[in-house]
């Protein structure tokens, strides 16, 4: 018997096999300008990143660099359709041509950017590896988990940087994987594991589903680089571009200032990288076949960097995690946009 | 007109569209040759789009280290091994659950069909009962429920329940002592094989003995004997060469000795459960199916009733009930692959999920393991034709 993610599997697979010659090299611009909305890979229900909230509107950090590739093409940030995607199948999906944009916590590695046909268009969050355990073990630090048994989900970078991690240090561990972040909490609540490890956002993220958050704390060992990042198909350099202005627009505007509840007074603005940026002074939007107000459009509907940010994973959001390295670069952080112009 | 139009002239050949055989030939090799035409057309088709997308093929990655853990593993490995490992561990872990589900779904099986008929009232009842509820509910959610609602009410690694100081039972898993043979113990192997050859032996020679003379002798008892007897008299002879190792608790988890992880357990369970209640109504059927005619016949030549169930009923019995219990092992074995929802390292789970996604060859992957399950499933149906035939009826 084969399990749904398997027969999405396969039908992907399967239409690599028989879709036709023509669409390799399909023109992704006009397709999403034809069909009205950008088709959107997320994750099957990460709170902060993609998740349905009450109303089944999907929200969160991943689902802004959506909503801001369809603000730029169509000029509403709503015209998306959003595919949930587990692990596993998100890679297939993406190159099958089910989704346009793959925008679901994915880490950025040579194997993803090289080999499967795909392109990462940048970073959205900086993110390292943790762990999350029970308070009553009375575990201080990763080093004193030697011969625990911990909880995986299936189909990540995850479960490669903990065999790196133990073999480093000389400890055993005992892996258990499950399918869905739904199941690995659900071992980790029945006691199956001491452990259950996964990016540090997405554990505060977990942490919050629990039944009772406070019995466990995230270590403040972080054992891994994970940037994670919106990818597209290769071979498409002009949505490729799209997608990847996107976000450098919300980071700009972040760095100059602009909200979307200023922007639209910025439209008189006086400085230069401001006009530039909401298209006020020349148009930077021809070269990819956009509007020129293409990044007024992002920051009036989805709002700038920081705004996305503090909203769905920050201090105005359940999960609470502080900007640290997603800080701007001249804050302290990473987070560092090329110039319009 | 006085010809007649079915009379052809001596020596005419009928065109070859006419000729039956021919006409029959023609058509298989137009569908070989569309068969042959499509799959071209696909793998073709499949090479170009993946190499117009820049997609790497091939089978290379075999080769390549794995870096990640897995659970349980009957060989040896360790994240150094390659993606090809993997899928040697995954195979292996299918195959485990998969041929003891098969064993424990028969036994619990036979015995539920068996007891479905029983006069005792309250017997058949119960059979009854198991039959409708195990049947009835979906094979995922049975997972789910062995795996969490019974996880959950086991204790914590500290806390474990202790049988004597060898066998502890915790939400980890089942932990057993592991026995170490010594040098001395290769005797017994050895003693064990001479031991089926003698009694393959016995029963050889008993059946000539009845069919020359009409004696019988016990020799299902007395190979038994010599089966396990036999052995046990060398290792007591030899000074019982084994050491057990005791699982300890470590730290978090026990370490050493056997563990049996609650993955495995509430998989085999489920699945051996699940299947039983089928194979329980088809053993009841091909039980039922043999007319009663047959027993009192049997009866009539005054054979004894443990003769009448052996040589009469259970073998015209067998026909019937081997071919769907054969789609019932195939089913056993492909539900295996549920595995993956509650985290036991099956192929599905190893190997079409953490290497697909580490790999990105999914085409390659899902291939890989498609096969597995087609030749594991051939198989099997090939050794229950061949046994159904064997026990066939032969009818003179």
């Amino acid at each position: 018997m084969l399990t749904k993610k398997h027969l999405a599997l396969l039908a992907s697979a399967g239409s690599i096999s028989l879709a036709g010659m023509a669409t390799a090299q399909a023109d992704t611009l006009e397709d999403t300008i034809e069909r009205g909305a950008v088709q959107c890979g997320v994750s099957d229900g990460l709170p902060g990143f993609s998740a349905p909230d009450d109303d089944g509107n999907w929200q969160g950090l991943d689902v802004d660099v959506c909503r801001a590739v369809a603000a730029a093409v169509l000029g509403d940030a709503e015209a998306v359709n959003y595919i949930s995607l587990n692990a596993v199948e998100r890679f297939t999906a993406l190159q099958s041509g089910e989704v346009d944009v793959l925008s679901r916590n994915t880490t950025w590695t040579t194997t993803r950017d090289t080999t499967l046909g795909l392109n990462f268009t940048g970073v959205n969050f900086y993110d390292g590896q943790g762990f999350m355990v029970s308070r009553d073990l009375g575990i201080t630090g990763a080093d004193e988990l030697d011969g625990a048994s911990i909880c995986i989900q299936s189909g990540t970078t995850t479960e490669l940087n903990l065999a790196d991690y133990f073999r480093a240090n000389d400890m055993e561990f005992n892996p258990i994987v499950f399918d869905t972040s739904e199941q690995t909490v659900g071992g980790y609540q029945a006691g199956r594991c001491d452990v259950l490890t996964s990016d540090t956002s997405q554990l505060a993220a977990l942490r919050i589903q629990l039944d009772d958050p406070e019995a466990s704390m995230i270590l403040s060992d972080v054992i891994s680089k994970e940037p994670l990042g919106p990818v597209v198909r290769q071979g498409d350099d002009l949505w490729f571009n799209i997608v990847k202005w996107s976000l450098f627009a919300m980071i700009n505007a972040e760095e100059y200032g602009v909200t979307s509840e200023n922007a639209e007074e910025m439209l008189n603005s006086e400085n230069p990288d401001v006009a530039r940026l909401l298209g006020q002074d020349g148009n930077y939007g021809e070269g990819m076949n956009l509007e020129a107000d293409w990044a007024y459009n992002i920051i009036s509907q989805v709002g700038n960097y920081a705004e996305s940010f503090e909203r769905n994973v920050g201090m105005d959001s359940p999960l609470e995690i502080e900007r640290g390295v997603n800080a701007l670069w001249n804050d302290g952080g990473f987070q560092y946009a090329p110039p319009i112009r | 007109m006085s010809v007649r139009p079915n009379v052809r002239p001596a020596g005419h050949k009928p065109p070859f569209w006419r000729d039956r055989a021919k006409r029959a030939l023609i058509f298989q090799l137009i569908l070989v040759a569309v068969v042959a035409a499509f799959l071209i057309y696909i793998i073709g088709n499949t090479q170009a789009n993946l190499s117009a997308r820049g997609i790497t093929t091939g089978f290379g990655f075999l080769g390549n280290t794995a870096g990640f853990g897995i659970g349980q593993t009957l060989i040896e490995y360790s994240s150094q091994s390659t993606y090809g490992r993997t899928f040697v561990i995954g195979l292996l872990n299918t195959l485990l659950v998969g041929g003891l589900g098969v064993i424990a779904a028969s036994i619990i099986g036979f015995i539920v069909g068996i007891a479905r008929l029983s006069p005792n009232w309250l017997i058949a009842k119960l059979a009854n009962a198991y039959i409708e509820t195990f049947r009835n509910i979906p094979l995922l959610l049975q997972i789910f429920f062995w795996y969490f609602a019974v996880l959950r009410t086991l204790p914590s690694a500290r806390e474990s329940m202790a049988f004597g100081e060898a066998i502890f039972l915790n939400v980890r898993g089942l932990y057993l002592p592991q026995p170490l043979f010594e040098s001395g113990f290769g005797l017994i192997p050895v003693t064990f094989v001479v031991a089926i050859i003698a009694s393959i032996a016995l029963i050889v020679w008993n059946k000539r003995r009845h069919e020359a003379t009409g004696k019988r002798l016990p020799v299902f008892w007395m190979s038994l004997v010599i089966i396990f007897g036999l052995p046990l008299l060398v290792l007591v002879a030899t000074g019982v060469p084994i050491t057990w190792e005791m699982p300890v608790l470590r730290g978090f988890n026990f370490g050493g000795g056997i563990t049996i992880i609650p993955e495995f357990l509430a998989l085999w369970l489920a699945l051996s459960i699940y299947t039983a209640s089928f194979i329980a109504e088809i053993v009841r059927s091909g039980i039922q199916a043999i007319p009663h005619g047959q027993t009192e016949a049997a009866q009539a030549l005054s054979l004894p009733r443990k003769l009448v169930l052996r040589l009469v009923v259970i073998p015209q019995a067998m026909r019937v009930i081997i071919p769907p219990l054969t789609s019932q092992y195939l089913n056993l074995i492909k539900n295996s692959s549920l595995a993956t929802a509650i985290g036991y390292p099956d192929l599905v789970s190893v190997f079409a999920g953490t290497t697909l996604n580490q790999t990105g060859q999914a085409i390659e992957v899902i291939a890989m393991t498609m096969a597995v399950y087609l030749i594991i499933s051939l198989l099997v149906s090939m050794f229950m034709n061949w046994f159904n035939a064997r026990v066939a009826l032969v009818e003179r």
